[in-house]
């Protein structure tokens, strides 16, 4: 067992069956089409993309609350067990999940401390003073008073209430965090704040995070290493400076130049065509009916994901040369 | 034209401003009834099966009535009052029975549907769209002629009165609340399905089962007294409120009170709970209907 | 549309065949037949001989399978006291009960209904206030009751009508205003709730802000709109026409399906009372598929979306 690796994804694939009617055809959406991911111990892992990519199920995967179609799911080097099984329930102390909606997942008729006890009292950890001791320390931990943790969720603002889903996510000190668009639901002033807690955390605790969010910026912050996802793949992967200064795929090109930079005056690249829809997935290349650069290649074949230079994967048949290629 | 739909506006403050005394009213008449069922043995003047053959027929205080039966007596001279008295607990027991039975019975198989979804959501649907589908009265007597009768069976019976109401609330709220949210947030800390649906679902949804449960209370209090006056339901020596109504029938011409005063408390004791089923509604769910 | 006819058509029939099962396991759960109807100290030959008859030793399956043949073909047995037919037995009551329920089925919604839509449209006034005061108490009182101080009342202190029997038109008056009253009631209550909720809509607000006069917003997007779900409970009220006359039936000793059904009960003949169960099961269903279509016609929404919840 390879101690570096923590968790490990290969080649996931989740659809999705709708039905029009109850005697309606049945349309396959595939939702992710073939992820692999790892991510090592104590470090952070961005996923970048639009809604309806796939990120979110991918994370759901990766946590092992959706059952991938194909592929597999590795954590600590042993296979994900089955939802609902009691070694799956048992591993939930090793990975835990923060939401983007913190009102919604707590519950508004506990207070905050029974809450944060509550995956103590689930893996039956401590006795009742040392839950009560250990929830006091959380609650400071993630910037709370103790005596907040008698308040309901109703009475705590949006940036407390995801401290609070933090503060019960980190309560079995888990060795897997999936941070599911943290910060989205928050205010700006906010965000920034949250953000920061969660480098805080990562650095006392060593805990590894699986950062999962529409906002490029808000990735790079956080995380090691950065994917971009589009339509059920990964487009490209690299370090997050990297990505943001040199974007190789055109689709990273697009997200990395809405970003609006103080001073600069780059220009834009405003994608043309129609938004992704699972649904109805382009042949060859997904991006390519919205890609600048297509090519009759790219209608027809899917380009898989490769090395592309030091440190960078790139699946793309046109991939933006480096600016040191270019000068050279 | 405006004036249409400004009303709906400015009518909210009074409406409520009027409610709580009605609601007081009926909440009061609830407290009486149910301390008359408590306290039977304590405040009936006679047992509901003594004789007085030396009153028989006697009528109420007040339209030539002696005191020693208030509320006059029956062709055997059985005192009123206290037939009344233990009419009042048999039904209440009853209520209450059948009401507890349906509300955990129905919860339970929604909650069933909504975890397991798949076919046993597909049964208990299908079983929802039967009960839901069928006058229960009918089916209460097609029951009562195959299984004859008994007290604990009809209460049993009564029970499953508006149990597809409480299936259908519960497993609507189990899925969105296990779709997204806090329970799909327990779910994934480890907690088994008991925690889940009896430490979080439950307690989140109980104002609505609770709501519910008063608006389908006097509904079994007016099926239990149907079937009683029908001959169907208690069976004497017992006795409940249409189980008098149905005896003092039969002495409609000589002797009203008998049926009059069992009438008197069906009425205004559905009337009180409905009234405050319905505040209930309005202040915890106003979603329900 | 025909696929949404299909599934209504596919519903109605599983709900029919579970009543069916529903019959057949309640009646093989309730214990013997044979030693329910004949008495415990019939002679074991008679015993024997009636199982015999009524196929009662045969496999649980076959008999369910037999069950459903015979039923399939119209045969709904005997009744278990007097050998008579049940179904010619029920058919012969269903005429006495049209004659209650279908004019008190006129008294419901010629009364029902306006004074719903009334109440709604003057939400808050008098009238709503009288309205919904009589549409409660229509549904607290008991229809034993009313019927019974009716009879006191008007037969027994005015004199007026008789108390019970069907030799006149008169004897059915008080019956019928005893089921249309509480119809009534029940119906305002609900057709009041519904128009509320209708004039509550945005669309509603924007008719009325467009200039649309106020009567004109009503007749052409309230009603409709609130008619939907007023159907629903309109064919709950079609559909019980055969046995909605339980009790009053009984109170004034009319002779329709409801009283047959009574002592059928309190005779415990089971034939009798299966068949009329699965009658009511009948013309229930029957009425709720009309409505269904009805539902399809009145918003074109509903049929996919109806038929997509289906599933």
């Amino acid at each position: 067992m390879r101690d570096a690796e923590l968790l490990e994804a290969k080649d996931l694939v989740r659809r999705y069956s709708m039905r029009q009617g109850l005697l309606g055809r049945i349309t396959e959406v595939t939702a992710v089409a073939g992820v692999s991911l790892a991510l090592e111990r104590g470090r952070t892992l961005g996923l970048v993309g639009e809604s309806g990519c796939g990120k979110s199920t991918t994370g759901r995967m990766v946590l092992g609350l959706e059952v991938p179609d194909a592929g597999s799911v590795s954590f600590q080097g042993k296979p994900m067990p089955k939802p609902g099984t009691p070694a799956w329930r048992a591993m939930r102390a090793r990975m835990q999940m923060v939401f983007q909606d913190p009102l919604g997942a707590l519950d508004r008729r506990m207070t905050i401390a029974e809450q944060i006890a509550e995956p103590l009292v689930i893996h039956a950890i401590g006795s009742a003073s040392e839950r009560a001791a250990r929830v006091e320390s959380l609650l400071r931990d993630v910037g709370l008073r103790a005596d907040q943790g008698g308040r309901y969720p109703h009475e705590l603002s949006g940036g407390q209430r995801q401290r609070v889903v933090l503060a019960r996510a980190l309560a079995t000190e888990p060795a897997l965090l999936v941070c599911d668009e943290p910060i989205s639901a928050l205010d700006i002033s906010i965000q920034a704040q949250v953000m920061n807690l969660l480098v805080e955390l990562q650095a006392a605790r060593g805990m590894a995070i699986l950062f999962i969010s529409h906002d490029l910026r808000a990735v790079r912050q956080v995380s090691d290493r950065v994917a971009v996802m589009y339509l059920g793949t990964i487009v490209e992967e690299g370090s997050p400076d990297a990505l943001l200064h040199d974007p190789r795929h055109p689709y990273t090109r697009a997200l990395v130049s809405a970003i609006p930079h103080p001073g600069k005056q780059g220009e834009r690249i405003v994608l043309q065509g129609d938004p992704p829809n699972p649904a109805a997935r382009p042949t060859g290349c997904a991006f390519h009916p919205r890609c600048p650069l297509a090519s009759v290649q790219c209608r027809s074949e899917t380009p898989t994901l490769r090395d592309d230079g030091a440190d960078r994967r790139v699946a793309c048949h046109h991939p933006h040369a480096s600016p040191i290629a270019e000068a050279a | 034209m405006s004036d249409a739909t400004l009303p709906a506006v400015a009518a909210a403050p009074r409406f409520r401003l009027n409610l709580p005394l009605g609601v007081a009213i009926g909440v009061s008449w609830i407290l009486l009834m149910l301390a008359v069922a408590v306290l039977a043995d304590v405040i009936s003047p006679y047992a509901y099966t003594a004789l007085d053959l030396r009153n028989r027929l006697s009528p109420p205080v007040g339209m030539g009535g002696v005191w020693a039966h208030p509320l006059g007596t029956d062709e055997l001279g059985r005192d009123v009052l206290s037939r009344l008295i233990y009419s009042i607990r048999m039904s209440l027991l009853i209520a209450f029975g059948a009401t507890i039975i349906g509300a955990v019975f129905g919860t339970t198989m929604g909650f069933l549907a909504a975890h397991f979804r798949g076919w046993v959501e597909q049964a208990v649907l299908a079983l929802v769209d039967f009960s839901a589908s069928l006058p229960f009265l009918i089916l209460a007597l097609a029951v009562l002629a195959f299984f004859g009768n008994s007290l604990s069976l009809f209460i049993v019976l009564l029970g499953f009165h508006a149990w597809e109401r409480y299936a259908r609330i519960a497993r609507g709220l189990a899925i969105s609340a296990g779709a997204q949210g806090y329970a799909a947030a327990v779910r994934q800390l480890g907690a088994g399905p008991l925690r889940v649906y009896g430490r979080h679902i439950l307690p989140n949804i109980a104002s609505t089962l609770i709501v519910s449960m008063t608006l389908a209370f006097p509904e079994i209090i007016l099926l239990e007294s149907g079937l009683s006056f029908l001959g169907l339901g208690v069976q004497p020596p017992s006795t409940s409120l249409g189980n008098m109504v149905g005896y003092g029938r039969e002495y409609l011409t000589r002797a009203p009170w008998i049926l009059l005063a069992p009438a008197f408390t069906i009425i205004t004791t559905t009337l009180a709970v409905s009234m405050v089923g319905d505040w209930l509604r309005d202040r915890l769910d106003p979603t329900l209907r | 549309m025909l696929r949404f006819l299909a599934t209504r058509l596919a519903r109605a029939l599983i709900t029919i065949v579970m009543v069916v099962t529903f019959a057949f396991v309640v009646l093989r759960l309730s214990g013997d037949p044979a030693l329910l109807i004949m008495s415990v100290d019939a002679p074991p030959e008679a015993i024997a001989a009636f199982r015999a008859s009524w196929g009662l030793d045969d496999p649980l399956w076959q008999q369910y399978l037999k069950y459903f043949t015979a039923i399939l073909h119209g045969d709904l047995g005997r009744s278990m006291r007097d050998g008579r037919d049940a179904i010619a037995l029920v058919a012969e009551r269903i005429p006495a009960t049209l004659a209650l329920t279908l004019p008190a089925l006129a008294i419901k919604l010629s009364i029902g209904i306006p004074s719903g839509i009334y109440a709604a449209l003057h939400r808050n006034s008098l009238t709503d206030r009288v309205v919904m005061g009589l549409a409660v108490l229509g549904f607290t009182v008991p229809s034993f009751v009313l019927g019974l101080l009716l009879v006191l009342v008007f037969a027994v202190q005015l004199g007026w009508l008789p108390s019970g029997g069907q030799d006149s038109w008169r004897h059915a008056i008080l019956p019928v205003i005893t089921l249309g009253a509480g119809g009534a009631a029940v119906l305002a209550r609900f057709t009041r709730s519904a128009m509320l909720e209708v004039l509550g809509q945005p669309y509603i607000r924007t008719a009325s802000a467009k200039g649309v006069p106020w009567r004109a917003v009503v007749r052409n997007h309230a009603l409709p709109n609130a008619a939907i779900p007023t159907v629903t409970i309109i064919g709950f009220m079609v559909g019980s026409l055969i046995a909605g006359a339980v009790v009053v039936e009984s109170v004034f000793s009319w002779p329709g399906v409801g009283r047959l059904l009574v002592v059928a009960v309190a005779n415990r003949d089971l034939a009798v009372v299966q068949c009329i169960l699965l009658l009511v099961a009948g013309t229930m269903v029957a009425s709720n598929l009309v409505v269904d279509l009805l539902y399809g016609a009145l918003d074109p929404r509903l049929r996919q979306a109806r038929a997509g919840g289906a599933a």
